[in-house]
Parts: C-alpha cells; structure tokens; sequence
C-alpha cells in the first residue's frame, strides 16, 4: 500500500485512513453528512493524489489520442479538456478519464487510481503510431477544491482568473508561488470549483497554502466518504460500480462522450454504432426510494411482480435529499422515468421509483 | 469518551444493560464512531425468540449497513422506536437514548461470556 506525500498532514487534520485503489487514503474528517454539506455549501478539499497521470507527446500524440478515446479529440484546442472513456476493444470500458490538451503534440490523461497498472499497458498495447508516452502518475499530487467558494478561497493564490475560468480549461500557471502547477476548472462532486496537478515536491507548500488561503470560507478537508455521496446525487458514474469492461459506454448514458463523427476513428466504434442501431437492451438509471431504504451496490432490480429486472451499480442515503438514492442497469422498457420498481434490500422488497440524473439539480 | 463500567459489552462492539431478566441492548460509542452518521436502525423482530448470535436487526451508515447480533438469547420484548425518526440519536448518545431493544433473556449463565468494561476498552484500544 502506498502513503500520499500528504498523509501526516491528513492524520493530524483527523483524517480516518482506508487502503482505497492501493493507496493510505483519508475517507472521513469532521463525519460525512458534516463534509458533504461543506462541499454544497462552501468549500473543501479533497486529496486524489491516487489518480493517474500520462502524458502524450509528440507528432502521433493527437492520433494515439484519438485512437483510444470514444470522445472526439479534434474537439479540444489548448486549454480544453474533455471527458471521455477507453473503449475496451470488446464494447466494454477499459476506464474513464479527462484528456487535457497541452498541445496538439502533448496531452495529459489523467485516469482512476486503482486503473493506472491497467490503462498504461492498455494505452502502450495500443501505441502502434510511435506516440511518446510517459506515466507519471508517482510524480504527482491532486487536491480537487470544490464547493461555491472555491474560487474565492483561491483567488489570492494566483494571477489565473479563477472566476472567469470556464467549466472543463484549464491553464497552467504560478500558484502559491509554484510554477507550472495545472489549475482546472473540473471536478466530481458537481459543485464547481478546481483540481490543482502539482509535482510532490511542491505538494506540501500549496496544500498548505489553500488551506491558509481559504480560511475566510471556512475551507475544510474532506474524505473519499463524501466524495461518493457528492458524486453520486449528481450521477456521475464511477468505474468499478457504474461502468467496467463488461458495460457498453452507450448503455452508461455516455453516447454524449462516445462520438460517431467523421475522422473519429476510435476502438470499438463500429461495434458500438451497430450496438445503437440495433438498439439497447439495457440502460444505467437512476431511481429514488419510494419506501425507506437505502440501496447498495449489488442488490437486485425487481419490477412490480417481482421479477428480476437488473442490479443496483451504486446507491446510498442521499445527504441533501434525505432519501435513498441509486444507480443501476435496468432492462427495457423499464428505464422509463416514472416506472414503479422494487429493490431487493436483504429479506425485504422495498419500492422505488426510475427517476432521471442528476437526483440533485 | 469514557466506557460506562456498570454495563457489559461484547466483541461485536454491543452493550448490554441488564435489569432483572431484561437486558437493553445498543451499540457502543466505538462502534457509532467507526460506521459514521448513522441514517437507518431496522428492527423487525420484536416478539420473536432468537438465539445468541442470530441477527435481531440492521444498521445502516451512509456508507455502510451492518448486521445486529444477539449478545444473548431471549425474546425481543421493544424496539426503541424514536430511532425510527431520528436514528442520529445513536451517533449522539450510543450508550444512552440510543439503545435499540429489550429483550428477556433466557439463558442467565451466557451473561458470563460478556465482556466487563476493561476487557472491552482493551478490545478497542488493542
């Protein structure tokens, strides 16, 4: 197991320690409903440094790119930033991930903690074009700063105008006094705000300099507990939960990051054009409790005669909404909104209702 | 938070206050602290007899749900109803309004497997 270059700090902030993705990660402070109110509200900070980074450079960078990712990279300019997932060559999802344009001849891909082994055979198996790749992924630190306040609790800290930033750039800058730290208008709570990519090195000087910084918005740290909470009352999938090698991205609701357009020849797109033209059997929705109950991951979907229909992929006690809350495949019809569904929660079938995403508006 | 030395404990991280043959049961202050805000206590067994170890119930974190366990065998007299619209109360006061049934025990001499407040503090503090 790994330790973050943070963990001191994270211990005698009062941080509980879990092994998460192979990582010594914090997954509470103050208590989680107590964190996740914090992001809605205000601002807090969140430790990723567990997320990989690769870099792309060189004359094939735009071509590997392109290759490996359903979203379209002749999309992006300097500064652009766009979600996407890696086709797994059999129609499923080898991870999700943000590509960052540097350059045209120089991307970042940062991809999930506990995929970096994978992705980086993966993205080497498919570099049969000569792009220049480099993971540094134990290089670097990631804090996500996220919550309403995030851009004041920063702005002191550097010459980016982080209130003008627009959702998904990025600009790479001084902050708190270090150069070239990546600033990103990004995030996975659905609460705006930013993730700093800062060499560990320099981790410690602008970790503690946010804090310091933020003081006057009452920035808090905040653990993995709530960022799942965070995430999920957003619908944001999460890959081991939501999406994996066995699940087609358009069944995820991703046909938005998976695109069919001219020049876009990525793996698996034709195998994925056919899967939308012959039509899906299954959908990822989102569905509310109706009776109480919180779902979890695993359970099953019943429609009303109690027939199996599908499998919950995430769920749990909705912090903001004071219900339970849940992701999961359903087969058609049945993804409908407003379709009466049961989940199986232990010895008891308690009712729920297919609702749309995000639960939280 | 200091551990009350007039009640019992078991390795589960459960309480046991006993009162003649009716003992109150709940978690303790450890084990709230370790599943975090608490969001749902289910009890379902009210009036049945179950043995030592058999589940009487559930209680369910943000994060997590975890089963309840019978310190001792009895029938389940109450269940600690106020939870059912504020199971926070756990979280706030585990070894108090926080208890979550009464049972009357059947077997006395089980009382001997029960932990005394130093062995459970040895437990936690390991």
């Amino acid at each position: 197991m790994k330790d973050l270059v943070l963990k001191d700090s994270h211990i005698a902030m009062g941080g509980k320690m879990v092994e998460f993705a192979g990582y010594n990660m914090p997954v509470t402070f103050a208590g989680l409903m107590e964190e996740h109110h914090t992001v809605r509200n205000d601002v807090g900070v969140f430790d990723v440094s567990h997320m990989g980074e690769f870099f792309v450079t060189g004359p094939k960078a735009t071509e590997l790119v392109q290759k490996i990712t359903s979203n379209n990279v002749n999309s992006l300019f300097n500064g652009k930033i766009m979600y996407a997932t890696l086709p797994n060559g059999t129609g499923g999802i080898v991870d999700d991930l943000l590509v960052y344009r540097i350059t045209e001849e120089n991307y970042l891909l940062v991809v999930n903690g506990a995929n970096v082994e994978k992705d980086w055979d993966w993205v080497n198996k498919q570099n049969t074009m000569g792009a220049v790749l480099s993971n540094q992924s134990d290089d670097y630190c990631l804090f996500a700063v996220q919550g309403p306040k995030a851009s004041d609790a920063l702005q002191g800290l550097t010459e980016i105008n982080m209130h003008d930033m627009v959702y998904y750039t990025f600009q790479i800058g001084t902050f708190a006094g270090v150069s070239d730290v990546v600033v990103s208008a990004t995030g996975y709570t659905g609460s705006g705000g930013f993730e700093i990519y800062v060499k560990n090195a320099d981790a410690k000087t602008v970790f503690e300099a946010i804090f310091k910084s933020g003081e006057a918005q009452g920035i808090k740290p905040i653990g993995l507990g709530a960022r799942d909470t965070l995430r999920l009352e957003k619908g944001f999938c999460l890959y081991g939960n939501d999406i994996d090698d066995t699940t087609s991205p358009l069944e995820a609701g991703l046909g938005w990051v998976t695109k069919f357009v001219d020049g876009n020849d990525f793996i698996d797109r034709d195998y994925l054009a056919k899967q939308k033209e012959a039509g899906l059997k299954r959908r990822l929705v989102g569905f509310e409790m109706v009776e109480k109950g919180i779902p979890r991951q695993g359970y099953d979907i019943l429609d009303m005669e109690g027939n199996k229909i599908g499998n919950v992929t995430s769920g749990t006690q909705s912090p903001s909404l004071s219900k339970g809350i849940g992701m999961g495949y359903i087969n058609l019809p049945f993804n409908k909104k407003e379709t009466e569904i049961q989940i199986q929660i232990r010895k008891k079938t308690i009712k729920a209702v297919v609702v749309g995403i995000p639960f939280l508006k | 938070m200091a551990i009350p030395a007039e009640l019992k404990y078991t390795k589960d991280h459960e309480w046991i206050k006993m009162d003649g043959d009716v003992a109150t049961i709940g978690i303790t202050h450890y084990a709230q602290g370790e599943l975090g805000d608490i969001v749902y206590v289910e009890v379902d067994t009210e009036g049945d007899t179950l043995d030592r170890e058999e589940t009487f119930g559930t209680v369910e974190a943000v994060k997590t749900v975890s089963d309840l366990y019978m310190p001792l065998s009895g029938e389940v007299l109450e269940v600690n109803q106020d939870l059912e619209d504020a199971p926070e109360t756990v979280n706030s006061d585990a070894f108090g309004a926080g208890w979550m049934v009464k049972i009357r025990i059947s077997e006395p001499s089980q009382l001997d497997d029960l932990l005394d407040a130093a062995a459970y503090e040895a437990l936690i503090t390991g």
